[in-house]
């Protein structure tokens, strides 16, 4: 093999290839300099700027580590298009409708949403049926069951979520801003960052020491790499893939409760485009389709990838209609480099000698 | 060594409804004892392997473990017995470094409650050493992936994972099939050091030269049964092949195949 003859050189550039979050950040990098040096002019580098496509990308975010868990243990979960909106109506309608307090209702949402993911790895742990029909069937149930039930209860498909309280709304869904000073020596540290921003964050730390340093992360590799060897080593699968689903559709939930609460209106739309923005953010993260290898950091850099050229051809002067293409473009270059990737990995020689 | 095996068969019988796979299946292995297992494909080696791993329960007869008699409903139950199976290509996970995979199911952690984390150093130095100690030294590196290595040291990664978590029986599934000869070696090498060190290893393979090398007794399964048993140097290559052939004798196999080339070539010539 020709790579076995490098040099120290080749090493650490293979070391670096070996890790995918490297790639990941090196595409937002040149993502970011090339809308930073068009959008100049039109104030992508400021902090409002910043949290037009921050503020976008965190709700993405939020779900995209868990599906990244579970695309990294080899399954898919479309199902949250439907589970977004059923965790904000659950949470609008006990609140409103019942008047239950704000944080009971937020539990009972979570466990509803959760509910659904159980159902979710059960079907798929029982039947082995793929992950992307069951999670598929579900989508349609639920997104039936959100209308049918939004207006057997309340006659309506948009509920309105008035003054939830300070706290819920400052921690759920409002706009935050640090600065220091005043006129002229006011530095602005960020500005209009929405709550979500926070959770994603929170979400990505928790994500990357679950995945990457407690004993579980190596049991969602293994998962993804090889079954029933997995299962063989004694690791619970079936349990653990049902864990990966609640996840997933707790996740989900949050983002609907999230947005429901900042805009003070859920509805019971089910959001298609979330299901291809979560996939999309974790593929361009660098984790594999194939499951079996992926990293938190890697995703997170995808998704705020996706993020700025989601949002960031509006500060441009291109159409606004390319930004599909863009991120057609991007998800293919990712594709073909995640794939490059893996024939790297499974071909170096072990040692240098 | 004594004398009681570790792992014993009596008259196992295995069917699936009114298949019948296995038919009264006696052997047994000791420590320090290679006991090959020769067939043919369909000879039933698979289904054997399953029921010694607690895949399959026996329809009748018994397996016994140190004397006793022992039942496995599950994998699991012969691995807490310390039977372990290496499999083919399993048992490894290509995507995942060699410190990783090696301790999956089982890994060592440090910190407390739910801050437990991973314990990579620990991991690592462990996972290369145990190789390094059957002679693989050129895995150096336990953050390096599964998928670089070469077959035979992935079968010899396996090998010293299960003895690293105290296996005393080791049923290696075909280690050699899919390699190279240099390869075979390596894992020939792995298998003679998991003998030396006092496990017992089932030896399953239809290369007769690799089973000759390693094995101090052998046993040839034919539909399900077993046609032969005897002890190293009992019998010759050509003998053992000519009975995994089903009895029926090598040269006479190699004379029809002669007779079919001759046959296509005449007519070849005629057209």
């Amino acid at each position: 093999m020709a790579e076995s003859k490098n040099s120290s050189g080749g090493a650490s550039l293979f070391n670096l290839f070996r890790r995918p979050e490297a790639g990941a950040a090196a595409g937002f990098i040149l993502i970011f300099l090339f809308f930073a040096y068009f959008g100049l002019d039109k104030n992508f580098l400021t902090a409002l700027g910043t949290s037009t496509w921050l503020n976008f990308a965190s709700k993405v975010g939020i779900i995209a580590i868990p599906i990244g868990f579970l695309m990294i243990a080899g399954e898919l979960d479309i199902s949250i298009g439907a589970v977004i909106p059923a965790g904000g109506i659950v949470l609008a309608m006990g609140t409103e409708l019942y008047g239950i307090n704000i944080w009971v209702a937020f539990a009972m949402s979570m466990v509803i949403c959760g509910f659904i993911g159980f159902v979710n790895g059960m079907i798929v742990t029982r039947t082995k049926v793929p992950s992307l029909i069951v999670t598929l069937a579900t989508l349609f149930v639920v997104a039936g069951l959100n209308a049918y039930v939004s207006k057997g209860l309340a006659g309506t498909t948009q509920h309105s979520l008035q003054d939830v309280g300070v706290v819920s709304e400052f921690i759920l869904g409002d706009y935050h801003t640090l600065a220091f000073g005043d006129g002229d020596d006011k530095v602005t540290v960020f500005r209009s960052l929405q709550s979500s921003f926070f959770l994603f964050l929170l979400v990505s730390a928790l994500g990357f020491f679950i995945l990457h340093k407690s004993p579980w992360g190596n049991w969602i590799f293994a998962l993804g790499g090889d079954q029933e060897s997995a299962r063989n080593a004694g690791i619970p699968t079936s349990s653990l893939k049902i864990v990966l689903f609640i996840l997933s559709a707790m996740a989900a939930g949050l983002v609907g409760m999230t947005e429901a609460v900042l805009a003070n209106t859920a509805s019971t739309t089910t959001q298609f485009g979330m299901i291809f923005n979560s996939i999309i953010c974790v593929v361009v993260g660098g984790v594999l389709l194939t499951g079996g290898f992926g990293t938190v950091t890697g995703t997170v850099f995808g998704t705020l990838t996706f993020g700025i050229v989601f949002q960031g051809i509006n500060f441009t002067t291109f159409d606004k209609d390319l930004n599909m293409l863009f991120i057609g473009v991007l998800l293919l270059v990712a594709v073909l480099m995640n794939d490059t990737f893996r024939e790297w990995a499974t071909r170096a020689s072990t040692a240098k000698k | 060594m004594s004398d009681t095996p570790i792992l014993e068969m009596q008259n196992v019988n295995k069917s699936f409804g009114p298949v019948d796979v296995l038919h009264d299946i006696s052997l047994k292995v000791r420590a320090g004892e290679v006991l090959c297992l020769l067939g043919d494909n369909g000879a039933g080696k698979s289904t054997l392997i399953k029921t010694l791993s607690g895949v399959h329960q026996p329809t009748s007869g018994d397996m016994l473990m140190d004397g006793e008699k022992v039942r496995f409903d599950r994998p699991r139950d012969a691995t807490d017995r310390g039977i372990a199976t290496v499999h083919q290509f399993g048992g490894t996970f290509p995507l995942m470094s060699i410190g990783r995979s090696f301790f999956v199911g089982m890994e060592p952690t440090k910190g407390w409650g739910p801050f437990k984390r991973f314990d990579r150093e620990k991991a690592n130095a462990i996972a290369v050493k145990a190789v390094q100690d059957f002679g693989i030294t050129r895995i150096d590196d336990g953050d390096r992936l599964i998928g670089g290595l070469s077959g035979g040291e992935r079968q010899s990664l396996a090998i010293a994972r299960a003895l690293h978590f105290g296996a005393r029986v080791l049923i290696l599934d075909e280690p050699t099939a899919a390699l190279g000869v240099k390869q075979a070696t390596h894992v020939l090498r792995v298998v003679n050091e998991a003998k030396r060190r006092g496990l017992a290893v089932i030896f399953i393979t239809h290369q007769v030269m690799h089973a000759m090398a390693v094995g101090d007794h052998f046993a040839v399964l034919i539909r399900g049964a077993i046609a032969a048993d005897f002890k190293k140097g009992e019998k010759s290559r050509e003998e053992i092949t000519d009975l995994m052939a089903g009895g029926e004798s090598m040269s006479d196999l190699e004379a029809q195949i002669d007779a079919d080339n001759e046959g296509q070539s005449s007519q070849a010539g005629a057209a």
